[in-house]
């Protein structure tokens, strides 16, 4: 028994010997996001890696753990977690980053949501009340949500609002350069026609002018059957399109088996930080996604 | 010329912060003044960058008029900060989320449902159901109370009518500090199965442990209290105190005091991104008051059993692990889970055999199953139970030496195999089964036919 003590006492004093802030980040752009604005200031964990469905996670014994000791989880919201996030926060027993509290940082409050459906019915698929949560595709979506995620380290660590201030502002100018450089780089790709996997690329396409011809899922979420990717075929007689792209954690069958038959090529974009190996921070993410999709225009 | 303002604004505010905040301190000025003098030269190589930018611009608007119109966007994004869509995070509006589950089932078997497990003809047999039949239809409303509280009522609806109700708590989320308080009718957090409701489970019936010694799944009226440790691995410590609703305990009724006590602890981790693991250990503890039994077999050899009553200690000591397995962590494609359970309940105490002689009566039963689902592609999972039970060797009083059976000298087992298909995370289709061996000489081969359906409220799914 006072071994169990002991070590309790030594975990709880190990782990409450860091200042800075203990951050949640539900994605890994968003770890990668807080990493470049708190900088030093914080200690990040992420709760899922760029291979896996963000949509199924599940409350895992380590995530409410790590979530019992957070100042601060940063997510997309949207609904993008409600599967798995809202039993964490509650199991947590942490009230400072419970829904609607300083300490949850909601990303896709900062901008403006696409496909919010005007009709809300299962028999359209896994649809999302309060938009497409995939936010994270549109590199301009990074300003506003910067600019509020910082406003919120500040709020939370009131005595460090300069470093954070310094950070974004180191940010914003090295965002604003890379926008103008993607925005270049990506000009072929403005009134390409596209399929996608999964309807996960809205704000991508509105940035980069991207025409969407078809989904590979029926409906979002749905697996497509045969026939429905038969359909598709035909669809794409009519409409040609010059590639078909998936995020890196999507199955790459749907993806192959199309563009075997339609002679297209089949882009797998990284979606995240960590998706491929030239994506190691927001900067490469985008890199690397614009130059996977001139390769798919050859 | 937009970028420029928005450039001069930030870097106004960088500057007047830090001055603000530090202009007491005369020792920092020095410091002050170097940074502000690289900022301003950081600024300067900025203006630059902006006027390159912009000749840049105007090359690509005579070139291109797109590379403008984009770009001009990418600015108006930043300055159109003040229109976000509002969204709810919460999980709820303000209405109460509501969630229907809709299930039932074809159960084809050569036994009566009613036979109990041989040995545990003194325990809980929630058995089965032949044929078609609708199962219970859930009904679960759950919101924010306030600030403090959280509601949370799951309705069971019988098919041959009637509610009961299964679920009704209240749970405290702002205590903070790692503890969550519950209070009202809930199902208890011991075991691993336990907490998970039958929507959620991978196999159409409960193990053979659960069905005897828990008829399915204990729930409680009384209050819960969990402590998570402030570790890096998860470390959680719970007990509860209720009136003993159900099984095994007797409900206490009219008295004032508690009828039943749980507590239990729970650890947990990843190993790497693909691996994950639980582990739980939980004490039981009840006082039985004339816990009575229909249809036991007694050494004379009844017909039809005899009725008996117990009354005494019972203490049921468990141990789970759950462990899961997905490649690169994405169990949306495929995942794989291997779980256990272990269950030892010890009762001591009084027995009165068919109404007339009663005499002291003690005994150890238990049991345990291992079951393992694998998500072998998106939307199909295949999954395979072993169950067994140990009746125990009873040690009976001299007074009941020649009545009551002490050894029963077998083991039921039960293996079932299923598979089932999920459309999407709304609804599940599932065929299973099973070789009962779980009566002695009476092996029963059974076929279950199973789908839920759940409409309304996305609700999470708990580990």
């Amino acid at each position: 028994m006072k071994k169990i003590v002991a070590v309790l006492v030594l975990l709880f004093t190990h782990t409450t010997a860091h200042a800075e802030i203990n951050i949640f980040a539900c994605e890994p752009e968003w770890a990668a996001l807080t990493q470049l604005l708190a900088g030093k200031q914080a200690t990040i964990y992420t709760a899922t890696g760029a291979l896996q469905d963000p949509h199924r996670v599940e409350a895992r014994p380590s995530l409410i753990a790590k979530a019992r000791r957070a100042n601060l989880v940063v997510c997309t919201g949207a609904e993008l977690e409600v599967a798995w996030l809202p039993v964490i926060l509650r199991e947590s027993g942490n009230s400072a980053v419970q829904f609607g509290s300083a300490g949850y940082f909601s990303a896709a409050q900062s901008v403006k949501m696409l496909d919010v459906p005007t009709h809300l019915d299962r028999a359209n698929g896994d649809v999302h009340a309060g938009g497409n949560p995939h936010i994270q595709t549109d590199a301009r979506n990074f300003l506003p949500i910067a600019d509020a995620l910082s406003k919120r380290l500040v709020q939370l660590d009131p005595a460090n609002s300069a470093y954070y201030q310094q950070q974004l502002a180191t940010f914003n100018q090295q965002w604003h350069a890379a926008l103008v450089k993607w925005e270049k780089q990506a000009a072929p790709l403005q009134g390409v026609s596209i399929l996608v996997q999964h309807d996960g690329f809205p704000y991508l396409n509105q940035w980069l002018g991207m025409k969407q011809i078809a989904s590979l899922e029926p409906k979002p979420g749905m697996e497509p059957s045969a026939s429905y990717l038969k359909s598709v075929l035909t669809t794409l007689q009519q409409h040609p399109v010059k590639m078909v792209i998936r995020a890196a954690y999507q199955d790459a069958r749907p993806s192959e088996w199309i563009a075997e038959r339609a002679h297209i090529h089949a882009v797998s974009l990284p979606y995240t930080v960590g998706g491929s190996d030239q994506a190691v921070d927001l900067f490469g993410l985008f890199d690397d996604t614009i130059a996977r999709l001139l390769a798919g225009l050859k | 010329m937009f970028k420029k303002t928005i450039l001069s604004v930030a870097l106004t505010t960088l500057l007047s912060q830090p001055f603000y905040t530090f202009a007491a301190e005369s020792a920092d000025l020095q410091a002050l003044r170097a940074e502000m003098a690289q900022l301003k030269l950081h600024y300067e190589q900025l203006e630059k960058r902006l006027q390159q930018a912009e000749v840049h611009a105007q090359q690509a608007q005579a070139s291109s008029q797109q590379a403008v119109v984009a770009s001009q966007q990418a600015i108006e994004v930043t300055r159109d900060q003040a229109a976000p869509s509002p969204t709810t995070s919460s999980e709820s509006a303000f209405n109460p989320a509501m969630s229907l589950i809709l299930a039932g089932t074809y159960g084809q078997m050569k036994q009566d449902p009613a036979l109990p497990a041989t040995g545990f003809a003194m325990n809980s047999n929630p058995g089965h159901q032949q044929g078609f039949n609708l199962g219970e239809s859930e009904l679960g409303i759950t919101a924010n109370i306030d600030p403090q509280f959280r509601g949370v009522a799951t309705m069971a609806l019988a098919p041959a009518g009637g509610i009961t109700v299964e679920n009704a708590f209240i749970q405290n989320t702002s205590l903070g500090n790692g503890l969550n308080l519950k209070f009202g009718r809930f199902f208890s957090g011991l075991g691993y199965l336990n907490e998970q409701h039958a929507h959620a489970w991978d196999f159409v019936d409960q193990p053979l442990v659960y069905a005897t010694m828990w008829n399915n799944q204990i729930g409680e009226d009384g209050v819960q209290l969990k402590w998570l440790a402030p570790t890096d691995m998860f470390i959680e410590l719970g007990g509860e105190i209720g009136r003993g609703r159900s099984f095994p305990a007797t409900d206490r009724q009219n008295r004032n005091g508690t009828g039943a006590g749980t507590i239990f602890a729970h650890i947990g981790d990843d190993i790497g991104f693909e691996h994950s693991w639980r582990a739980g250990a939980s004490l039981y503890d009840t006082k039985r008051v004339n816990a009575a039994s229909a249809g036991v077999p007694d050494l004379l050899g009844t017909v039809g059993g005899v009725n008996t009553q117990f009354s005494g200690d019972s203490r049921t000591m468990g141990l789970d692990f759950v462990w899961k397995y997905s490649p690169n962590g994405n169990t949306a494609n495929r995942y794989l889970k291997v779980q256990g359970e272990y269950f030892s309940r010890r009762e001591t105490g009084m027995l009165t055999y068919n109404a007339a002689v009663t005499d002291t009566f003690s005994n150890t039963q238990s049991g345990w199953y291992l079951q393992s689902v694998y998500q072998f592609m998106p939307h199909w999972r295949a999954g395979m139970r072993y169950d067994q039970l140990n009746p125990g060797t009873a040690t009976v009083g001299a007074l009941n030496a020649s009545n009551v059976i002490s050894n029963y000298a077998f083991k039921p087992t039960r293996t079932s195999v299923m598979l089932d298909y999920s459309p999407s995370e709304f609804s599940r289709l599932r065929l299973q089964l099973a070789k009962d061996q779980s009566r002695q000489g009476l092996t029963d081969n059974q076929l279950f036919v199973q789908y839920i359906m759940s409409l309304g409220a996305h609700g999470a799914h708990q580990y």
